[in-house]
């Protein structure tokens, strides 16, 4: 072997092993079902239900998050203010906490004898399981949206400045198109955290067909009842984030 | 008339300068890095808001800081050229220079914008982005933008310097011309005393924060008020310490070894300096003949051949440098690591005080 060459070959077999690990159960579940069986267990009705729930739900998550968390990134990538750094903490806590918890906390805000005294009633209702999402995915856009705000080149702003635009314009005619790479991996981070989340929305909103159960809480319902069904919704699952992934690369490689 | 005055600590700088620039000329300001000459532009374009200072143009007012008047950067109307042109990447040339131009209804942005590129050859560069653009192309789509607004004023930091030497010549020789035709007050940042030459009516050296000098180009070399002035306008720097000689001339002990005379009357510690096409080169040992005074024994260090002039690099061991013809390099051996004779006359040596 030639000198130094082991490291390389490490490296190859660790990253075997990690496809291995990452891919082998992934394969599993598409062996696990065919086509007819899937088309079947898609067509029933609850399963239908699921789907078109989960896609309602997450992109009404996925506009409020791009809505607010955009130019709420702005201003947290550009201004210097006093607590800026607590405001940071308290964005990104949502990344490392655990679902339950987050769930228990969206109780104490909106439930019957919470925070709110109930002003907003939504527990077990269609609105819930949008604030769950919301809340559980929304750091992992304003994440990556700071990030790529701040990597914008500063003078590239001043240059707008002075040439007649304002600080909205450039915003939205500089800042926004400059960063939009980073925006749109933030924004797919986002929605796939959304379209996979589950125990939050399980302890806040329940799991009602056509109501609050969306994919992942149809997958599990039906874990002891209907095996095929559970497989067929998670292979559904499976393909739409590989084809955000995919989306994404699309995007980011055509603008470099 | 674009007059700047602005008083402000910045890290390490502490900024107090004040400077009027006439409409249709150029001022071009020069200084050691960090001496706050960019900053004196962002503080006239509204980028940066100094603890006091007041901007003028014309007869409007961008800043006061004593009246409380601060205008945004898009209420000035200055033109601004920044050192790497910041262009936006995501658009197309014609998009770029057509940005500013947001009053205008679309049609007419259009065609205005490559109106505007055509003035500078880029016609058929329109519909490429900054990243397919040569240099020399990205410098001309960011003029072409400052000037899209009809700016009041124009700022230019470091315009060439991102250029390689060859386009820096054609670039220069352009801008020379914008600058004449857009009979605004233009104020531009450079460190080179031949673009400041030819661009600016007026040099001002900015040295710690403080506007040590202006004047002519041709008078800042004639008579330098600093050692970095006398550097910036090409001429040979030599520290030392000066005591009277005899018949009212100063003698100066340069550091290092060697002794230059000089008719200026200055003590202390003083920084020498002479122009290099002012030294003479004679062969080591030659019997001092003529009027120059000052003869100094040198090893060549470097031969560089510019156009019909040679350029000599000498040690003192300061280091020095002198022009001569191609054909008294000829007829002298002048080749690295030959000695010689460098020899100028005392009126030409000009003394300022150094620390």
């Amino acid at each position: 072997m030639t000198r130094g060459r082991w490291f390389s070959l490490l490296a190859a077999l660790a990253l075997a092993a990690a496809l291995a690990l990452l891919a082998l159960p992934l394969l599993a579940l598409l062996l696990q079902t065919s086509p007819a069986a899937l088309a079947r267990s898609l067509g029933e009705p609850s399963a239908r239900d699921a789907l078109w729930l989960s896609l309602r739900t997450t992109t009404i998550a996925l506009a409020v998050i791009l809505a607010v968390g955009t130019p709420a990134a702005w201003l947290l990538a550009t201004q210097r203010f006093r607590g800026r750094a607590v405001v940071v903490t308290l964005v990104e806590l949502p990344l490392v906490l655990p679902p339950a918890v987050a769930g228990i906390a969206l109780l104490a805000t909106f439930g019957r004898d919470g925070l709110l005294g109930g002003a907003v009633d939504v527990v077990f209702t269609t609105p819930a399981v949008v604030i769950a999402v919301t809340f559980v995915a929304a750091p992992f856009y304003v994440r990556g949206a700071q990030a790529a705000f701040a990597a914008v080149d500063r003078t590239l702003l001043e240059a707008s400045r002075t040439l007649g635009a304002g600080e909205a314009r450039t915003f939205a005619a500089v800042a926004v198109p400059a960063a939009l790479p980073g925006l749109v991996a933030g924004g797919a981070l986002a929605f796939g955290r959304a379209l996979g989340e589950f125990g939050a929305t399980l302890m806040f909103a329940g799991s009602l067909q056509d109501v609050t159960q969306t994919v992942p809480l149809a997958v599990y319902s039906r874990l002891a009842t209907d095996f095929d069904e559970a497989v067929a919704l998670s292979v559904v699952l499976v393909a739409a984030s590989a084809a955000i992934l995919a989306a994404v690369k699309l995007v980011v490689d055509a603008r470099d | 008339m674009l007059a700047i005055d602005a008083r402000t600590r910045l890290g390490a700088l502490d900024l107090d300068a004040s400077l009027d620039v006439a409409p249709g000329t150029c001022v071009a300001l020069a200084g050691p890095s960090g001496a706050g000459k960019s900053t004196l532009l962002r503080v006239a374009a509204g980028l940066l808001r100094p603890a006091h200072g007041v901007v003028r143009c014309g007869e409007h007012t961008w800043l006061d800081t004593a009246r409380g008047v601060d205008l945004a950067p898009e209420r000035r109307r200055c033109g601004f050229v920044f050192q790497d042109y910041a262009l936006f990447g995501h658009l197309r040339a014609w998009q770029n220079v057509a940005y500013p131009l947001r009053e205008l209804p679309r049609r007419e942005r259009r065609a205005r914008a490559h109106e505007l590129l055509e003035r500078f050859g880029l016609a058929d560069r329109a519909g490429a982005r900054p990243a397919e653009l040569s240099g020399g192309e990205r410098q001309r789509v960011a003029l072409a933008r400052a000037l899209a607004r009809r700016p009041a004023a124009l700022l230019l930091d470091e315009p060439l310097s991102a250029l390689d030497a060859r386009t820096r010549a054609g670039a220069r020789a352009e801008l020379t011309g914008v600058l004449h035709t857009a009979g605004v007050p233009a104020l531009l940042v450079t460190h080179d005393f031949a673009e400041a030459a030819q661009l600016a009516d007026r040099v001002g050296i900015i040295d710690a924060g403080r506007i040590v000098q202006t004047g002519t180009p041709s008078e800042l070399a004639a008579a330098p008020a600093s050692a970095f002035v006398a550097d910036f306008t090409g001429a040979v720097v030599l520290t030392g310490t000066a005591r009277s000689g005899e018949r009212g001339l100063t003698v100066v002990e340069l550091d290092g070894g060697g002794v230059v005379s000089s008719t200026d009357e200055v003590r202390g510690r003083v920084a020498a300096t002479v122009h290099p096409w002012e030294i003479a080169l004679e062969p080591p040992g030659a019997a001092a003949a003529g009027s120059a005074r000052n003869r100094l024994a040198v090893d060549v260090v470097s031969v560089t051949v510019v156009g019909n002039r040679v350029r000599v690099g000498l040690a003192a061991p300061q280091p020095l440098a002198a022009e001569v013809t191609l054909a008294s390099v000829d007829g002298l051996r002048v080749r690295p690591g030959e000695r010689a004779v460098a020899t100028w006359k005392a009126a030409a040596t000009r003394l300022v005080q150094h620390s």
